[in-house]
């Protein structure tokens, strides 16, 4: 029996959560001694990437009645085609849509947003975010199939390289499946790195004060290939789209780094970001409640520290 | 025009999150409970719907007696009634299975959830209501209105805005952004007054078995203490970052 992983692609491109997903399934797969197909719908990239990560069958779905996201008829193609009992799934906008329905549709259990690799196969017992990152819970599956969600950033990637092939796989889907009509799309600029997936965040507050002076924390953001976020003011007094907000009412991340300019760090803050693996605080309070929740702080002015910062960073990058 | 709003009563934002010593379950002392943010931006929305186009919205919660205070806020922002299926929210298909009950019995148009409650952070019960009910579902929604036998909503994707339309009856998971913050309703003392006496409910659930249990809760590790670093060396940050912590 294979593990199903779903391969998420974006414009054609497998995104990073893809080989999350894989890599976690991965782990499942050698330890039952199962192998790991993983499925993609409308793929331009090879599959080599998905082989990379451990899958050792990649099934290709072409369709344009999938070329926008519905979750009814996502899941059921994804669930056509299981014929094991786990089926792993990133927890992307688009993934976590659909999972719910997917395991309805195979008898399965649901179990999201989990935060790393399994405690236990039998019964499958594992760690998942609870309490918007201020508790984590353990749960377990009794028994039967599962459905599970990965959390972005959290297990991460691991490459483990298998042999792979390729099938292109034909699948019975009519217009009546598709229940919800796009009529309409706007990405983000397209060199934006997408902020769930992003391994490091730089994110501006309300002590930014103003939009116009966001400048230097795209700079500092584009040196480190980083993608940017702010607080929920911000985006409330519209210096920032919506979508870069984050928070407990927000995204939350779980980047690498997540550097911290001109916000506070209150409590429905931290929920969002809490989780990253190394916080920077810049503040120029020294009694901001942040510094309590970092590993390194400066206090300082960000309109004196930013640009100093961004010359070393660019000394040390050779730029 | 029916909306049906789930309403989850989940610890105040601010709340501190502790657990009970043999860490089974969240210890509620001193906890405040409020709607669930997400549910709180539904909510404005479809109260807004009935004002604008007289929908009659219910609100409904899977809970013990101890969620009604927070159910009579809801009505007091503006809901027509409410109902409490009795039981303990057990897991999230637990709860879908009672909210598609309901929505079925009560021929609702509109079903709107929040995309995920803060504290089981499950993301669970609007996805299994839609596959229960097999309705379209438009997830992450960001703006919604509503006309004679459709929706139009906008859902946020992880690259960007979607546009979508789909006929009723429909389900909505929505969050922040589907109402302004400055619209959020803040009950007022004639709202209060009158939610005394609006209708609340009760049912008893029905059956649904999990296979799925909670081992228990922890609190996640703490980082250790914050490294402080000179404002006029920056260079020392970029150091540390690439040397110590290793993210650069
Ligand atoms: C139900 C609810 C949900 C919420 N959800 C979220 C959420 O998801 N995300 C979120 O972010 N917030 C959320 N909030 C809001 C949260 O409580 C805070 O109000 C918010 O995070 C504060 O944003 P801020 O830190 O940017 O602004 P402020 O609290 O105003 O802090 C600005 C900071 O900038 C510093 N500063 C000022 N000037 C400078 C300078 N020149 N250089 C350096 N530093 C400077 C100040 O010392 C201060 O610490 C929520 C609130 C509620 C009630
Ligand atoms: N006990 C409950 N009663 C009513 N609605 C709920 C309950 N739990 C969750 N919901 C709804 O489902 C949404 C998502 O919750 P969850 O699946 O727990 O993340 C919430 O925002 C609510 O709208």
């Amino acid at each position: 029996m294979a593990i199903i992983v779903y391969a998420e692609s974006h414009e054609g491109k497998y995104k990073k959560a893809a080989f999350e997903a894989i890599s976690y399934a991965k782990i499942i797969a050698d330890q039952s001694g199962e192998s790991v197909t993983a499925i993609a719908i409308n793929p331009t990239d090879s599959s080599e990437i998905l082989y990379k990560y451990g899958a050792s069958k990649v099934l290709k779905i072409n369709s344009e009645l999938l070329k926008n996201f519905s979750p009814g008829a996502y899941a059921k193609v994804i669930a056509e085609l299981n014929d094991g009992d786990t089926i792993v799934l990133p927890a992307t906008a688009d993934a976590s849509s659909f999972a719910p329905i997917l395991a309805l549709k195979s008898g399965f259990s649901l179990v999201t947003n989990l935060i790393s690799a399994p405690k236990n196969l039998s019964p499958f017992t594992a760690e998942r975010k609870s309490f918007s990152g201020k508790g984590i819970q353990t749960v377990q599956v009794n028994e039967g199939g599962k459905v599970l969600t990965i959390l972005q950033n959290a297990y991460g990637t691991k490459e483990n390289p298998v042999d792979g092939n390729e099938e292109t796989v034909s699948i019975s889907l009519n217009d009546s499946d598709v229940k919800e009509k796009v009529i309409k799309v706007e990405q983000l600029s397209t060199d934006k790195i997408d902020l769930k997936d992003a391994e490091i965040v730089v994110s501006g507050g309300r002590g930014m004060k103003g939009p116009e002076n966001w400048g230097t924390i795209e700079e500092l953001s584009d040196l480190l290939g980083a993608a940017t976020a702010c607080s929920k003011p911000v985006a409330d007094m519209g210096w920032r789209p919506h979508s870069e907000h984050v928070g407990q009412t927000g995204k939350a991340i779980s980047p690498n780094l997540y550097i911290a300019i001109g916000i506070s760090g209150a409590i429905q803050h931290l929920a969002g970001v809490n989780s990253s693996k190394t916080i920077v605080v810049i503040n120029s309070d020294a009694e901001a409640p942040f510094f309590k929740s970092a590993d390194y702080g400066i206090v300082g002015d960000a309109f004196e520290v930013l640009p100093k910062l961004i010359e070393e960073v660019k000394k040390f990058k050779g730029v | 025009m029916k909306i049906l709003v789930c309403i989850s009563s989940v610890p105040d934002t601010t709340a501190k999150i502790n657990f009970t010593p043999d860490g089974k379950s969240l210890d509620k002392s001193g906890v405040q409970f409020v709607i669930n943010p997400h549910d709180e931006y539904c909510l404005t929305r479809a109260v807004q719907l009935q004002e604008t186009q007289g929908a009659v919205v219910t609100v409904i919660t899977v809970g013990d007696v101890s969620v009604e205070p927070v159910m009579r806020k809801a009505l007091a922002i503006g809901a027509n009634d409410a109902i409490r299926v009795n039981a303990d929210s057990k897991d999230g298909l637990f709860v879908a299975t009672q909210i598609a009950k309901a929505a079925k019995d009560g021929g609702y148009d509109i079903i709107l959830a929040g995309r995920e409650s803060i504290d089981f952070n499950g993301a669970e019960v609007p996805g299994f209501v839609a596959g229960m009910l097999d309705y379209p579902f438009i997830n992450g929604c960001v703006g919604l209105k509503v006309e004679e036998n459709s929706v139009e909503a906008i859902r946020e994707t992880d690259s960007g805005k979607e546009t979508i339309t789909a006929t009723l009856p429909v389900i909505i998971g929505g969050q922040n952004g589907l109402v302004e913050d400055s619209e959020l309703k803040i009950p007022n003392m004639r709202g209060i007054m009158s939610a005394r006496t609006k209708p609340l409910n009760v049912v008893e659930p029905e059956q649904s078995t999990s296979k799925i249990s909670v081992s228990g809760y922890q609190k996640p590790t703490e980082r250790g203490s914050v490294k402080m670093i000179d404002k006029d060396n920056p260079g020392e940050l970029v150091r540390l970052l690439h040397e110590e912590a290793k993210v650069i």
